[in-house]
């Protein structure tokens, strides 16, 4: 066991991070209006160099710190440069939407950068209350992100929305963790595998603490049935911010948790036994309650907010088909969080661009758009194409490869239904296609007012603010995420050997 | 020429792919180019599916044109296996013909071309897949590119149907045949599980056919297992293969479809349904395959039967072939479920064959309905005054449906009920009505609208096209050769016909 602060040095990416973000802040207080959008280029660069510093420094590094708070290794490393990068790329498409949409931009992004700073330590933490500092650091700077349009009444309630509830599941998780320590002693994951193998009994107010854990964890993931925030909060929220709940957030809330189930529940496997039967439970009603639920909508945001609940639910399947001695599902989690992350890239990066120049959000409004945008049009399509689970896109492999686990771990029933449900899904993506390239193009109302005063969309933007056509930034960021999603789905293999070293690092195996 | 061997299953699945890849980045505005691309990338295609059946080693059997590339690693470990066998060589043969002539006369398609060949050649690629791997995983890969496809090609180029009290829109057609064969392949995934589970169990982790094979010979999968999978693969590729009563996405599907479409999606998309059933249903669950055939025949005849009443009481035109695929692939499913080896063989042949002879069916349709814009059987007549070889070739076509000897048609039914004789007996004389009532509707269709008096309207119509009657021509001939001549086929079919477990 080495001391408090001996191996400091280790963290060295995390602090950099949190002075890259209020330098930010510092930088933002001296640049002209017009020159604002010079900090998400600071960021970017920031964060890529903080991701060849990581890379650097921590490769192969198996340290733990803080007396075992935090763990410095080949999992947190995977999950560091992967939410990094994912902070890359929302910075990247959220550029020319907060020109044009949003005030106070420098903040905007000392956010983004505060809130990887977050899913970071949540990665790497081995310890409840740690993970609970994180998980909150991340959960303030969405708060503050999503009520992101001052103006917009729908920005404020889904704000408002997601506050509440937020602070509702911190509290009953933070109400788990003491009942955990009380009855336990420790809160540590390893301590609790130890404790948990260890015990001849275990007291019903141990089973109560877990649950409530489970629960508030089932929060942030948006896992049925504590998903009911998800829909407002997408919908509200700043384009690029949906994105980033459904790309960043829901990552980081799955790497906490797989790392406490892998390291806290399944080294107890008679008891882990009776609890992968609960989250399988609970998978298998997530993903049939989002995919029902996603039928019924018009609003592509809240699709998208349904549809990120599904996949919520295939995620949950592979983390209740953990096993001690196979890293068949934990691969299998981390290729998805991959694959599905990089998709919805692919999806949101296009509808920004979409969103840029038309100001709307309504799937109706998206006839002919392969007419006149065919890149566009393309983009959503083999983004949603992907999402359904079809070749020769990331969604296939992906789901193969997570269902396959699923199956392997004895849940068969489980597989099928994520199977099944994932036929429904197609059909709500396909709905969007068909808007796109079968459907013609709306007819638009002659303007009442000169084109200066006129409005478009749910949110009423002025014409003015809207773009002629998609940036070029845009374009190529739409490009390089396009390419990821297709050499996942077409040879992922050097991917899931990367991933298959931090699961060992996680589930050593026997 | 035993690099080019190695290579040549790759490069079959690859080509058709990156025409895609470059048709995608041909400027739009030039649609004739987009479509000389495309006719140079199906060319090349069906030059190697030649070179591959005639390189194909009868004498030898088994496996060839062999090669596997490491895909992922341990712990889930996939290979890309590629391998062709008898059944799937002529298979892929089909696949290079029918995609070649569907290109080719894709020449009317305007709107939008560069994305319809994108796509038609995507789907193409997924199909010479399914036939070339040797391995679960990808085989399902390809299965589901071929189908991902057809949502657009039908939705953005197909055309609606008015029944007067009712419309089946395009968009129905394909939403409704994409959602059935998704259905059906959701049912094929669960049963790869189910079948990797199994193996895996057994020490096999493994999607290999050659290893999954080896692991169903040696008896490794019990009874109570394979009798539960096996309708699972039945039904869930049955679906594609047309199987009654899952078979109605397809005549909605094939008349809402664009020619080109049509002819692929009836002449070889079927086909890959029929194929899984005997590549993954027979090979590795043979005692469930026993133990599930009555079923499939019963629902064989029935699809014969159904089929040819329904396309009897239809008055589109494009609905009666619609439905006599139903039918005929009825004969294709009943042929496998005698697990006869006559049967089985016939079942091969009535895959190839009709393939081309329903390709040629709707190629011709299409030409009449590009030129009277009307499908009815009750308002046209007498065609064949003004369209004279449409009329012949059609004339031809159906003749080979309705089994005349001397047409491929007939060799491939008479080898399905001689086997159907030796298993099912009651069920071979079904199929022999069945095959009465196929002349029925053909011969009615072929007095309504090809003969007899032509009235006014039809007088302004021409004959197809050089590029229509060329490809048309080229299938006659097809279907002339092989029901002349049947051994260079069915030596090619039979030596992997007689290897199978089971039979």
């Amino acid at each position: 066991m080495t001391g408090l602060t001996e191996n400091l040095d280790l963290l060295t990416p995390e602090f950099a991070l949190a002075g890259l973000a209020f330098l930010v802040l510092a930088v933002d207080l001296f640049l002209p209006e017009d020159k604002k959008h010079l900090l998400a280029w600071l960021s970017v660069a920031g964060l890529s160099g903080l991701i060849v510093l990581a890379a650097v420094m921590l490769w192969g590094e198996d340290e733990s710190l803080y007396d075992g708070l935090l763990a410095v290794d080949d999992y947190s490393l995977f999950f560091k440069i992967f939410f990094m990068g994912m902070g890359i790329f929302i910075i990247l498409t959220s550029i020319d939407y907060v020109k044009q949409f949003l005030d106070h931009q420098g903040e905007f992004y000392a956010l983004i950068l505060f809130s990887i700073l977050g899913m970071n330590v949540m990665a790497q933490s081995r310890e409840l209350l740690t993970a609970y500092i994180a998980l909150e650091l991340l959960s303030f700077c969405l708060y503050v992100l999503v009520a992101y349009a001052r103006k917009s009444p729908r920005s404020n309630e889904g704000s408002l929305k997601y506050i509440i509830i937020g602070a509702f599941s911190s509290a009953i998780m933070l109400y788990g963790i003491s009942m955990i320590y009380s009855t336990l002693g420790v809160t540590r994951f390893d301590d609790i595998s130890l404790a948990l193998v260890g015990a001849l009994e275990v007291s019903p107010a141990l089973w109560v603490g877990i649950a409530l854990l489970l629960v508030g964890l089932g929060f942030k993931i948006s896992a049925v049935p504590f998903h009911a925030w998800a829909p407002d909060a997408y919908e509200g929220a700043p384009y690029p911010v949906t994105a980033y709940l459904a790309i960043g957030s829901k990552a980081a809330a799955f790497a906490l948790l797989l790392r406490l189930v892998a390291e806290g529940f399944v080294p107890a496997i008679d008891r882990w036994d009776q609890w992968q039967l609960i989250i399988s439970v609970l998978a298998g009603v997530t993903m049939v309650v989002g995919n029902l639920v996603a039928l019924a909508q018009r609003n592509v945001k809240r699709l998208m907010a349904y549809s990120s609940i599904a996949h919520a639910g295939f995620i949950l399947a592979g983390v209740a088909a953990l096993t001690q001695d196979s890293q068949l599902a934990s691969n299998g989690i981390m290729l998805y969080l991959v694959g599905y992350s990089v998709t919805n890239l692919v999806v949101f990066a296009a509808l920004i661009a979409y969103f840029n120049i038309s100001g709307k959000e309504m799937i109706s409004d998206m006839g002919g758009l392969a007419e006149e945008r065919p890149f566009l049009a393309a983009c959503i399509a083999m983004g949603m194409f992907s999402l359904g689970g079809l070749p020769i896109f990331a969604g296939f492999a992906i789901k193969f490869y997570l269902f396959t686990a699923v199956a392997e771990a004895g849940f068969l029933w489980l597989a099928g239904l994520a199977i099944f449900s994932s036929l429904i899904s197609l059909y709500y993506y396909l709905q969007v296609i068909r808007q796109m390239y079968i459907e013609s193009a709306p007819q638009e109302s002659p303007p009442e007012s000169p084109a200066t005063g006129e409005l478009v969309g749910l949110e009423g933007i002025p014409r003015a603010s809207l773009a002629a056509s998609p940036s070029i930034l845009l374009v190529s960021v739409l490009a390089i995420a396009l390419a990821a999603v297709l050499w996942i789905g077409v040879y992922p293999s050097p991917l899931l050997d990367t991933i298959e070293a931090a699961s060992r690092a996680i589930l050593p195996g026997t | 020429m035993n690099n080019f061997d190695e290579a040549a299953l790759f490069i079959l699945i690859l080509v058709p792919l990156l025409g895609a890849l470059l048709i995608m980045f041909m400027p739009k505005d030039r649609p004739k180019d987009i479509w000389y691309l495309a006719i140079l990338v199906a060319g090349i295609s069906l030059v190697l599916s030649l070179i591959i059946f005639a390189r194909y080693d009868y004498g030898e059997g088994g496996f060839q044109f062999l090669r596997t590339f490491d895909w992922i690693d341990q712990p889930l470990n996939i290979d890309l296996s590629l391998g062709i066998d008898g059944i799937s060589a002529p298979l892929i043969l089909l696949n290079g013909i029918v995609l070649f002539g569907g290109v080719l006369i894709s020449q009317t398609i305007l709107h939008r071309n560069r994305d319809f060949f994108v796509l038609l050649l995507a789907l193409g690629s997924g199909v010479f897949g399914v036939f070339a791997v040797r391995d679960l995983f990808f085989l399902f890969f390809f299965y589901e590119l071929a189908v991902l496809p057809m949502y657009l090609l039908i939705g953005v180029w197909g055309s609606s149907t008015d029944f007067g009290t009712f419309l089946r829109t395009k968009e129905y057609g394909a939403m409704k045949l994409m959602l059935y064969l998704i259905a059906g392949s959701i049912l094929v995934w669960i049963a790869i599980l189910a079948v990797y589970v199994e193996a895996s169990d057994a020490g096999v982790p493994d999607f290999s056919l050659t290893s999954l094979g080896t692991l169903a010979e040696s008896g490794q999968f019990s009874a109570t297992f394979q009798n539960w999978v096996f309708p699972l693969f039945m039904v869930g590729f049955g679906v594609l293969a047309g199987l009654w009563p899952f078979h109605t996405w397809s005549p909605d599907g094939h008349v809402a479809a664009p020619t080109a479409v049509s002819m692929l999606h009836a002449g070889v998309l079927m086909k890959l349904g029929a194929y899984g059933i005997i590549r993954v249903g027979l090979t590795l669950l043979p005692d469930g395959a026993d133990a599930w055939m009555p079923v499939l025949i019963s629902l064989g005849t029935v699809n014969v039967l159904y089929g040819a009443v329904s396309a009897m009481s239809q008055t589109d035109l494009k609905y009666v072939i619609g439905y006599s695929s139903v039918s005929h692939m009825g004969y294709v499913l009943m042929g496998i479920a005698t697990l006869d080896r006559i049967g089985v063989g016939g079942a091969v042949l009535q895959m190839f064959s009709h393939g081309i002879m329903t390709a040629l069916m709707f190629l011709l349709v299409g030409a009449i309905y590009d030129r009277a814009h009307i499908r009815d059987i009750h308002v046209l007549n007498g065609l064949s005054k003004r369209m004279r070889v449409t009329a012949f070739f059609f004339a031809i076509a159906g003749l080979a449906s309705l089994g005349l000897p001397g047409l491929s048609g007939f060799i491939a039914e008479f080898m399905v009920f001689t086997g159907t004789f030796r298993t099912y007996l009651p069920l071979a004389i079904l199929a022999v009505v069945g095959a009465a009532l196929t002349a029925v509707y053909i011969l009615r269709l072929l007095a309504r609208t090809f003969l007899g008096e032509s009235d006014e309207q039809w007088e302004h119509l021409t004959d197809g096209s050089l590029i229509e009657k060329g490809v048309g021509g080229a299938f006659v001939i097809i279907l002339i050769f092989v029901g002349v001549w049947p051994e260079p086929m069915m030596r090619v079919i039979n030596v992997s016909v007689d290897v199978l477990p089971g039979l």
